[in-house]
């Protein structure tokens, strides 16, 4: 994810930047099947569904459309890659970590491919696709191969004559539903940490953007992941979805979205099998810039927060609270900045915002920002569509906006800033804390006692200190309240994907 | 380490050229400051492979300064994500794979291993230790702590600093790897001393380590002596941790010396004595093998050697029968040629305390079944020797021999066997050989060794900590806790206005 001030660096000894990569034009979308098994398979139904460049609003091809009887032959095939004595239980974990790493080694190099795939599918900067999505994927993989031969249980010092230890087992099945806003590293974020505790997946990627996640079959495929190992299905929410999260022989689902998708899932699962759950859900996450704060970093920091990824982020720092006395300042800023924030196309260097994902989106995030204007929030700039030009969105910024618009109350996921006055501390720290949601927050002082104050009382998984959407692999991830259940990333993603198993054993005598 | 029909590995590489000889310091090869060098054998021909710097006190400060900056606080070794310094512990992975016929060659050569032994068990457990290594450098966690107080506090695992390493010549290869990996995986700079009779897969590294990219400085590697080099490493004012394998004679020196200079941390790999215990439920010829391989191994050039075989009373003869006929399986040679099942041993000076131990056994009583002397006129070979009827209190029953010699003992019962196996100084590994689950668990609970092996033995694993109990060493290697040898806890407290749980 993009760290202060947005790009990532390539140190070079010699001071010369490295050439930018391009993306491949007229590249031939080869992978549209089902994945089951290694093998390519045609939907039961014989449907189809098309999937759509955001750009240019054409059809980029049609994908197999699953459902649940394509369900029901994944979890067949990952159940039985799942068995006792199969190929894959009985791997040594350091191999299964080694196969991860391969993973990430073909996905190096197949990453100008894979970014293309990825901009054509979801209208993101190929750029940004290219050393934000693609890194994050590569990194994941290798981070998590590291873990697979080190998923310890303990032995336990219990009373009585007895010898105790616990074994950290696969679950089994894990389902995952991935979203598509970043579709191939949300993938990563389930797949590596599944693959290196020793389950065995079913997925499935948004029906927005199937394609990466299907590129990614062929070189599962190519590494040599045991048949069945990795299944991916192609599909809609309410079909394979559905089939997914209320599948009896599915141990565990992870869902990343929408905090109204999410709740159905969690009720699925549990009418069905209580299968284990984690989600990843929406957020309005505050973004607290305090008087003392180094203005010009808070200024690109809560910029980048909330227009990074056309607005389509569940981290989007979409409720900043400036404090009084620099928010005029602060506002002007901002308003500077999103003027200057260049949209267009996607595979251009320049481009810096992308569309919208799709015409739904695009209506409610219109719908929002003119909720603001009724509200009386003041628009500073943007307010609309580009006109002519299909689903992008101008760069928006409200000021002087309060607590009860909808602007502040609901997550917008677009490119629409909302700007906030606060007073004092502890004021803000109840304003920013008054909502269902809880995924992260940012807070900019030099001050060392106000961040470790706004740090512990914060009600966010994840809080960030002068810098935003710092994301690394190795620190969990994941919402408090309604923006989540469990966490991913870190050494806590692989509590979700074991079970624990604690054995005790009964002896004649014991020695300490 | 099993001796199951091998897959088909390719032949050592012909006319092998050795590149590198001289001090590696920097990323750069150093002539010696004093112009010594000193000769490296081949001890299945007793001929000079080659002449290589002879590193003193003088190349240890030198190198110990290039350590010492590499890692200042700033630097590009400090200043790097822990992610990037397992990254390139995967390359060197990567590297070592790819010259893995030259490596496992010049091992064979230089350590009179058999060609087949480096090539699939020395360079296997090389590679995936270093990419166990790799896997945890982004891994090593502090902790936030509920202190009481207006207080937050964490702790942070932070590299101890510069490192001397002190490499044995029994597996100069994986000896390597498992100290140089550990080190860098937690963000420490080495000065490395390899053993005088093996400096020259170490060499060889060092160039794999230029090529890969670590900072220069992050690696330096002074061949020398032990009561040169080591010692200057021992007592060195700027060296912070000492890890040592070796001899338990010497390595009390190392720590005695890190005692009077500067409380350096130390780990300490030495001698052992193991015992192997064989109950009459066993399966029979399986203990046999294990048990077998578990003594003569690399000629019995192994620390965790199941040099006191003590077989339950009912069962002694068959085991005694079955183990003399298969010691007797051996052709010794050259090992670097193919059919050679018994390399030499490292050195005269191993060669002689062998013999001198075997006369001791004959002397002393015990029954010669097989071998017991020296094979061959040329290079330092040793016939492998059986012992029977073996007492506790012979030599042969306490001394480390560290050759190709078996001892099997008579046990009656269980109490008894325990307290015998126990009556040593020594503490590294054990093996039990028992269908039986309470006896299984109840002994192995009862040893005192770092490893105990239960109805195998040799069963070596990166993801597993390694070690001994007494004077067998102290401190652990590979694991998670292994790890942890090359970190120091630096705990953090921060005075906050309030705090809530």
């Amino acid at each position: 994810m993009a760290t202060t001030n947005g790009a990532v660096e390539n140190g070079q000894l010699d001071g010369k930047p490295p050439a930018l990569p391009c993306p491949i034009r007229n590249l031939e979308v080869k992978f549209t099947k089902i994945f089951i098994n290694n093998d390519w398979h045609d939907s039961k139904s014989g449907k189809k569904f098309a999937t759509y460049n955001p750009s240019t609003l054409e059809k980029i091809c049609e994908v197999e459309e699953g459902d649940k009887p394509d369900v029901d032959k994944a979890v067949v095939a990952a159940q039985a890659a799942f068995q006792r004595g199969s190929p894959w239980r009985r791997l040594d974990a350091l191999s299964r970590g080694q196969l991860l790493h391969q993973l990430a080694d073909l996905v190096e190099r197949d990453r100008t491919i894979l970014a293309t795939l990825e901009t054509m599918d979801t209208g993101k900067p190929f750029l940004h696709a290219f050393f934000i999505d693609l890194e994050a994927c590569i990194k994941t993989f290798r981070y998590f191969a590291g873990w697979a031969d080190k998923i310890q249980g303990k032995t336990i010092p219990t009373d009585d004559n007895v010898v105790c230890f616990t074994r950290h087992e696969p679950i089994g099945v894990c389902g995952a539903i991935t979203p598509w806003n970043f579709p191939l590293m949300m993938l990563a974020w389930k797949l590596a940490p599944a693959l290196c505790c020793g389950n065995t997946v079913v997925l499935k990627p948004a029906e927005q953007t199937p394609l990466t996640a299907l590129y990614l079959g062929s070189l599962i495929k190519e590494v040599g992941f045991p048949p069945g190992v990795v299944n991916i299905v192609p599909g809609f929410g309410p079909t394979v979805g559905a089939a997914i999260s209320s599948h009896p022989q599915i141990n565990k689902i992870a869902f990343t979205g929408s905090t109204e998708v999410g709740k159905l899932v969690k009720e699925a699962a549990s009418q069905s099998n209580l299968k284990r759950v984690t989600l990843e859900l929406g957020g309005k996450n505050p973004c607290i810039i305090c008087a003392d704060a180094d203005l010009d970093l808070a200024v690109e920091c809560a910029h980048q927060g909330v227009f990074f990824n056309q607005g389509q982020c569940c981290t989007a720092a979409s409720r900043v609270f400036v404090e009084e006395q620099v928010y005029g300042e602060f506002v002007r800023r901002s308003v500077e900045y999103a003027k200057k924030r260049p949209v267009g196309d996607p595979f251009d260097a320049k481009t810096e915002q992308g569309p919208q994902i799709d015409q739904k989106q695009f209506d409610k995030i219109l719908e929002l920002i003119e909720s603001g204007k009724k509200e009386g929030a003041k628009l500073e700039c943007g307010g609309s569509a580009m006109e002519d030009r299909g689903l992008f969105i101008k760069p928006t910024v409200f000021s002087d906006v309060t607590d009860n618009m909808r602007i502040a109350k609901e997550e917008i996921f677009g490119p629409v800033q909302t700007i906030l006055k606060f007073k004092s501390l502890e004021e803000v720290i109840k304003r920013a804390n008054s909502t269902d949601y809880g995924l992260t927050a940012a807070v900019f002082t030099k001050n060392l006692d106000k961040a470790l104050k706004l740090a512990s009382a914060l009600e966010s998984g994840t809080v960030w200190i002068n810098c935003y959407n710092a994301v690394y692999t190795q620190a969990p991830f994941g919402g408090f309240k309604m923006s989540g259940n469990g966490r991913e990333l870190g050494e806590y993603a692989l509590a979700e994907y074991t079970e624990v198993k604690t054995v005790t054993i009964k002896l004649d005598d014991k020695s300490s | 380490m099993s001796s199951q029909a091998h897959p088909d590995i390719p032949a050592p590489l012909a006319n092998l050229k050795i590149q590198h000889t001289k001090i590696f310091i920097n990323n750069e090869w150093h002539g010696s400051v004093s112009g010594k060098k000193f000769p490296v054998l081949n001890p299945a021909t007793e001929e000079v492979i080659c002449r290589v710097e002879e590193g003193d006190k003088a190349d240890v400060d030198k190198a110990v300064k290039a350590a010492r900056q590499a890692f200042q606080i700033g630097s590009p070794w400090r200043t790097m994500d822990a992610s990037e310094r397992g990254r390139l512990l995967n390359k060197l992975a990567d590297l070592i794979e790819r010259d893995r016929l030259l490596l496992a060659t010049m091992e064979s050569l230089n350590a009179g291993k058999i060609f087949s032994h480096a090539y699939l068990f020395d360079l296997e457990v090389t590679i995936k230790s270093l990419r166990y290594i790799a896997g945890w450098a982004d891994k090593i966690h502090g902790q936030t702590i509920p202190s009481d107080g207006d207080l937050f506090t964490f702790t942070r695992r932070e590299p101890i600093g510069v490192c001397g390493q002190i490499i044995p010549w029994n597996g100069p290869l994986v000896m390597l790897i498992w100290k140089l990996g550990s080190a860098l995986s937690c963000g420490n700079t080495v000065i490395v001393k390899p053993a005088e009779q093996t400096p020259l897969t170490a060499l060889q590294v060092a160039s794999l380590i230029k090529e890969v990219g670590f900072p220069p400085g992050v690696v330096n590697i002074v061949p020398g002596y032990g009561p040169t080099a080591g010692a200057a490493i021992s007592s060195h004012m700027d060296i912070d941790k000492v890890a040592f394998t070796g001899s338990t004679q010497v390595g009390k020196l190392i720590k005695e010396a890190a005692g009077k200079s500067n409380l350096k941390r130390v780990t300490l790999e030495l001698g052992g004595k193991s015992p192997c215990i064989v109950f009459a439920d066993a399966d029979l010829d399986s203990a046999v093998e294990f048990a077998h391989q578990g003594v003569f191994f690399h000629q019995g050039q192994i620390c965790i050697a199941a040099s006191r075989l003590f077989v339950e009373e009912s069962i002694y003869d068959e085991f005694v029968r079955k183990s003399v006929e298969r010691a007797k399986k051996y052709v010794l040679g050259n090992p670097l040629n193919s059919g050679i099942t018994q390399g030499p041993q490292i050195d005269k000076e191993q060669h002689d305390k062998i013999l001198d131990l075997i006369e001791s056994g004959k002397k002393e009583g015990a029954k010669l079944e097989c071998g017991g002397g020296r094979w061959g006129n040329k290079g330092y070979f040793v016939q492998p020797t059986v012992f029977s009827n073996v007492t506790d209190e012979m030599r042969i029953a306490k001394e480390e021999i560290f050759g190709p010699v078996q001892q099997i003992m008579k046990f009656k019962s269980l109490d008894d066997v325990i307290k015998r196996a126990n009556n040593t100084t020594y503490g590294l590994a054990a093996g039990v050989f028992t269908k039986d689950l309470d006896k299984a668990i109840t002994i192995s609970s009862a040893l005192q060794a770092g490893v105990v092996w239960v109805n195998c033995y040799s069963m070596i694993s990166p993801q597993c900590p390694f070690g001994g109990f007494k004077m067998s060493g102290n401190g652990r290697e590979m694991g998670e806790c292994g790890l942890y040898e090359y970190t120091e806890l630096k705990t953090v407290a921060i005075k906050i206005s309030q705090k809530n749980s």
